[in-house]
C-alpha cells in the first residue's frame, strides 16, 4: 500500500520537475539584475524606473449606474454579467473506446468512456468501462462517480466510489486519485481503490496521442492493475495483477468523430494468472480491435 | 406535434433566407461608388435601430444571425463632431440585447454594457441612448451581450470633423472586417473547454517532422515538454470562419469602386470575434493616417497586423485602371477574405495562396533571452552590458516570483519571466516578410497629446492563461472569481503596464477613455488608443488620464477570452468619493 502511494505521490511530483526548462547552456548578455527579482529592469522604452509604484486608491463600494437605474434591476444585470465572465457551466460526454474484438476463442467487445458537468475547477464526472464476450456473458462493468478539481494548470485530483457489476459478486470501493497531462504531452491518470470488504487496488493508465497528420493519429495506451493482496473471489492476486497495451490508429472525420483500428495485449500476471488458469481461462490475449471515439 | 413545429420554423427560416440572405446597406453593398447620403447610413440627430434575427449566408455557410435593421454588418453610422445624437434602439429578440458604441466618448450611463452601465435591453423594449459627439473619426459598435457579436451584431461609425478634416481624400469606403461561423458561439465555447485546440488544424505532426517542417525534434522536445504548442496562434479558425469584408466573403466579392489617380480613404473595422487580421493590397502602399479614430502622422506600409476592435485609416492611391486586392489574413493563416477595388463592377482581382503558417518562438513565451538564437526575429539588445550572471541559471515558465501579485492555480500555466516591451517588433506571422510592416513605434500622434504630465503611479497588469484548460483571466483570478474593480482617481494620471504570460495576442479595451500608448520618448506624440493589442510573452505601457467619472468595462476583445473571464470593471471617482 506505502509503495502505491508513493506511486500515486510520483505522478503528482512530476510535473512540478518538469515547470523548469534548463538554459544554463545558453550564454546571455545580461544585466546585474536578476529577472525573476525585477521584470521591469529591462526593455523599458518609457522609463518605468521614474514612476513610482503609487498608492491606488481604494476601491469603491458603490456601482456608479445604481444612482441612475433601479439598483435591483441593476445588481441582476450585474450577476448576469459577472457569471458569463468566467463562470459558465460546460460538459463533455467521451466515448473514448467502443470496440470489437477479434481474438482466439470468442471475439469480444469493450467499452471506455467518461462524462463531466462542471466549471474551470470543480466538476462532476462519471467514468464506466467494461468488456464481454460476443454471445456470452458480460466479463466486467464498472461505474465510477467522481468529483474532480483542477489543483495545478496540469493536475486533478479525483475521488468517489465506483461499483463494480461484473463480475460477481458486485464490489464497491471508495476512489481517490490523480488525473492530467503530464510534461510531454503524456495523459497519465492513478487512482487508488479500497473496497468495502478492506481490499486495495491501484491502477495506473497513460496514453499519447501522436500526430501522424491533422487527422490521422496514432495512440499508443498502457494500463497496469496492482493489489495489495489476494482477492480469490474476483480473481485477483496480490502484487501486480495485470497490464494492458493498446496501440490504436484513428481518424478524426471530426474531432468529436473517429473511428479506429488497432491491437490491444493484456496480460495477468502471477497469482492473478494463477487464478485465471484455474477457471479455465487463459493468462493472456491478443486482439484486433475495431472502434469508434466519439465525444459530444 | 413536435414535427409539425419544426417544420413550421424551418419554412420560415427559409423564408427568411430568401428575403434577408443578401440584405447589406448600400455601403456594404458590391460595387459601391462609396460612402454617401443613401439608405443604409444612418444620420441626423435621432436614430432609429431595432435588433432582430435573421437568416446569413456567405460561401455555401448559412445559419441563423443577429441583425441589426436587417442587415449585417449593421447600418453605417454617420455623425458630425458637435451634434447631439439620440439612437434608440429597439430589442426584437428573445433574449436581453445592447449596443455599446466602441471608442466613443460617452457618459458612463450610456456606454451600454448591461450589468456595469445600465441594465441592458429586454425583449420587446427600446432604450434610448443619447449624447453628444465630442470627436471625430472611425469607430464601431456592437452588442455587449452574450455573444450577439460573433452573431453579426456589429456596425461602423464614421464621424465627420467639425472642423477641416486633415486627411485629404477623393473618396471613401468603409471595410467592416469580421469573422463568422455557421456554429453558435456558445458551441464553438464549449468544444474550446472540451478540447483546447479543437479548431487548429495545422498543428506539427510526424509526417511534417518526416518532411523537414516546421520545427527540429529537440525543439518539439523541449516544447513538449513545456507542454506548449507553438502553433496554438487562434482559438478558432479557417476551420468553422468565413472571413468577411463588409459581410461578404471571398465568392462574394465585395467591390469598391475607384477612378485612376483618386487618394481613396479605407475607414477599416476588425469588427471580428475572434480573429486578429495582417492586412494588405498586393501593389498599393498604405498610408496610415488614423488609428482607432485618431489622427496620426501619415506613414507609408505594405501591410499591418489589425487586432479585434481596432481600426485604421488608410490611403491608397490607385493609378491603374485594374482591380487590386484587398487581402485580410487570419493571423494564424487558416484562411482569407479578398475584396477588390475596382474602376468598374464585375472585375475580381487575384485571390493570393495563404502564406505558411508562422511558428511561435521563444520570444512568444516572454524569454526574451537577447543573443540566443530564437530565429528571425532576435533582436539583440546591444545597450545591455554583457556578463555571465545568467549562466547556470535555469530559466522558469512558471516562476511565481515574477508576478508576486498573481495568485497561483490551475488557470495560470506560464508567466513571461523576461517579457520584452513588443511595442516596435513586427506581429506575430509579419516578422520576416519582405515589405514593409507597420509597428506601434511608427504611430506618431498628429494633433499633440493635451495631457503629457508624468504619471504620477503605475500598475501592472497580467493577462493570465491556461490554454490547455481555455482559462483566461487579468492577474491570474476571472472576473466571476469575485475580482475586485481596478480604481483610479479622478485626472490621475497612471502608467499601465500589460505584461502577456501567453502565447496568444490580445487586445485588450478599456471603455470610455482614451489611452496614450508609451512607444517613445515624446509623450505629446504617443498615439492615442482605446484598444492595444499586446503580442504574446510581451508587454505594452500606456498612460492613462482617468477622465471619465464612472464604472466602465476593461477587457480583451476576443469574444471568448471576455466570456472565460479576462475582464475588470474600472472605477473613477474623485478623491474621497469612495464610499
Amino acid at each position: 500500500m506505502r509503495r502505491m502511494l508513493g506511486l500515486v505521490l510520483l505522478a503528482v511530483a512530476l510535473p512540478a520537475q518538469a515547470q523548469t526548462m534548463d538554459h544554463s547552456a545558453h550564454e546571455m548578455p545580461q544585466s546585474e539584475t536578476s529577472p525573476a527579482a525585477d521584470p521591469h529592469a529591462r526593455h523599458d522604452m518609457g522609463g518605468d524606473e521614474t514612476i513610482p509604484k503609487g498608492t491606488p486608491p481604494p476601491v469603491p463600494t458603490d456601482h456608479a449606474a445604481d444612482a441612475l437605474y433601479d439598483p435591483a434591476v441593476m445588481a441582476r444585470a450585474r450577476a448576469a454579467m459577472v457569471k458569463e465572465s468566467g463562470g459558465m457551466i460546460f460538459s463533455q460526454l467521451m466515448i473514448d473506446r467502443l470496440e470489437y474484438r477479434v481474438q482466439d476463442g470468442r471475439d469480444g467487445y469493450h467499452w471506455e468512456g467518461e462524462g463531466w458537468i462542471g466549471g474551470d475547477i470543480n466538476r462532476l464526472a462519471i467514468k464506466s468501462e467494461g468488456e464481454g464476450a460476443v454471445g456470452g456473458a458480460l466479463e466486467s462493468a464498472e461505474v465510477q462517480a467522481l468529483y474532480s478539481r483542477a489543483i495545478d494548470p496540469w493536475w486533478n485530483i479525483v475521488g468517489g466510489v465506483r461499483q463494480d457489476f461484473r463480475p460477481q459478486p458486485e464490489r464497491t470501493y471508495a476512489t481517490i486519485g490523480i488525473e492530467g497531462l503530464a510534461p510531454y504531452w503524456f495523459e497519465v491518470e492513478g487512482q487508488i481503490f479500497l473496497s468495502h470488504k478492506g481490499d486495495a487496488h491501484l491502477r495506473l493508465e497513460g496514453s499519447y496521442d501522436q500526430r501522424i497528420t491533422q487527422r490521422l493519429i496514432l495512440q499508443p495506451a498502457v494500463e497496469v492493475n496492482l493489489a495489495a493482496q489476494d482477492v480469490p473471489e474476483i480473481g485477483i492476486g496480490s502484487g501486480l495483477s495485470d497490464i494492458e497495451l493498446g496501440l490504436r490508429l484513428r481518424y478524426e472525420i471530426a474531432r468529436e468523430f473517429a473511428p479506429y483500428v488497432g491491437v490491444n495485449w493484456e496480460r495477468k500476471l502471477g497469482d492473478t494468472a494463477r487464478f485465471a488458469r484455474e477457471e479455465g481461462e487463459g493468462a493472456s490475449a491478443t486482439s484486433l480491435v475495431v472502434g469508434v471515439r466519439f465525444w459530444f | 406535434m413536435n414535427s409539425i413545429a419544426l417544420d413550421r420554423r424551418t419554412l420560415i427560416r427559409g423564408a427568411a433566407a430568401l428575403t434577408l440572405a443578401r440584405a447589406f446597406p448600400s455601403w456594404a453593398q458590391s460595387g459601391t461608388v462609396g460612402l454617401r447620403p443613401a439608405p443604409g447610413v444612418l444620420s441626423g440627430e435621432r436614430i432609429e435601430l431595432t435588433v432582430g434575427e435573421s437568416h446569413f449566408a456567405t460561401g455555401g455557410r448559412s445559419a441563423h444571425a443577429v441583425t441589426i435593421n436587417g442587415t449585417v454588418p449593421a447600418p453605417l453610422i454617420r455623425l458630425k463632431e458637435g451634434q447631439t445624437v439620440q439612437l434608440a434602439v429597439t430589442n426584437r429578440l428573445k433574449e436581453d440585447t445592447s449596443i455599446h458604441w466602441h471608442g466613443m466618448i460617452v457618459p458612463f450611463q450610456m456606454d451600454g454594457v448591461p450589468g456595469i452601465s445600465f441594465p441592458g435591453i429586454r425583449p420587446g423594449e427600446t432604450f434610448t441612448y443619447e449624447f453628444p459627439i465630442r470627436q471625430s473619426g472611425t469607430y464601431w459598435y456592437h452588442s455587449h451581450s452574450g455573444m450577439q457579436e460573433a452573431m453579426g451584431h456589429y456596425g461602423p461609425i464614421v464621424i465627420d470633423p467639425a472642423g477641416p478634416d486633415p486627411v485629404r481624400f477623393d473618396r471613401e469606403h468603409v471595410i467592416v472586417l469580421s469573422d463568422w461561423s455557421p456554429v453558435h458561439p456558445h458551441i464553438l465555447m464549449k468544444r474550446l473547454k472540451q478540447m483546447g485546440g479543437y479548431h487548429n488544424f495545422q498543428k506539427q505532426t510526424l509526417a511534417g517532422l518526416l518532411a523537414g517542417k516546421d520545427q527540429s525534434f529537440k525543439e518539439r522536445m523541449e516544447w513538449g515538454k513545456m507542454r506548449m504548442d507553438p502553433t496554438d496562434i487562434s482559438d478558432v479558425t479557417g476551420s468553422t470562419y468565413s472571413f468577411l469584408v463588409n459581410g461578404h466573403g471571398t465568392p462574394e466579392n465585395w467591390t469598391g469602386l475607384f477612378a485612376p489617380g483618386e487618394r481613396v480613404r479605407l475607414r477599416i473595422v476588425n469588427a471580428s470575434a475572434m480573429t486578429n487580421f495582417n492586412v494588405r493590397l498586393p501593389g498599393l502602399p498604405m498610408t496610415v493616417v488614423q488609428c482607432d479614430g485618431q489622427h496620426v502622422q501619415p506613414v507609408e506600409t505594405d501591410e499591418f497586423q489589425i487586432g479585434i476592435a481596432e481600426t485604421y485609416d488608410v490611403i491608397v492611391q490607385p493609378t491603374e485602371a485594374k482591380p487590386y486586392g484587398l487581402i485580410a489574413e487570419a493571423i494564424d493563416r487558416s484562411g482569407l477574405v479578398r475584396a477588390t477595388l475596382a474602376p468598374q463592377a464585375g472585375l475580381v482581382a487575384p485571390v493570393p495562396t495563404l502564406r505558411q503558417r508562422p511558428l511561435l518562438t521563444m520570444k512568444d513565451m516572454g524569454m526574451d533571452m537577447s543573443g540566443m538564437d530564437m530565429g528571425q526575429n532576435g533582436v539583440i539588445d546591444l545597450s545591455q552590458p554583457a556578463n555571465d550572471s545568467m549562466s547556470g541559471h535555469s530559466m522558469k515558465m512558471l516562476d511565481p516570483s515574477v508576478a508576486p501579485n498573481v495568485p497561483m492555480g490551475p488557470g495560470v500555466a506560464t508567466l513571461s519571466a523576461m517579457p520584452a516591451d513588443r511595442t516596435a517588433d513586427r506581429p506575430t506571422g509579419l516578422e520576416d516578410v519582405d515589405h514593409r510592416v507597420l509597428t506601434y513605434a511608427d504611430l506618431k500622434a498628429l494633433e499633440p497629446n493635451s495631457d503629457t504630465r508624468p504619471p504620477t503611479r503605475s500598475l501592472d497588469i497580467h493577462l493570465t492563461a491556461n490554454m490547455e484548460r481555455y482559462m483566461w483571466s487579468f492577474d491570474g483570478v476571472k472576473l466571476s472569481e469575485g475580482a475586485e474593480p481596478i480604481a483610479f482617481r479622478h485626472m490621475e494620471r497612471v502608467r499601465v503596464t500589460l505584461i502577456n504570460d501567453t502565447m496568444m495576442p490580445h487586445p485588450i479595451h478599456i471603455h470610455g477613455h482614451f489611452f496614450q500608448l508609451v512607444t517613445g520618448a515624446d509623450a505629446a506624440t504617443n498615439p492615442r488608443k482605446h484598444t492595444v493589442n499586446v503580442l504574446p510573452g510581451g508587454k505594452i505601457s500606456f498612460d492613462l488620464t482617468a477622465d471619465a467619472i464612472g464604472d466602465w468595462a476593461f477587457h480583451c476583445h476576443m469574444l471568448m477570452h471576455m466570456h472565460a473571464g479576462m475582464m475588470r470593471v474600472v472605477t473613477v471617482r474623485h478623491e474621497g468619493d469612495a464610499a
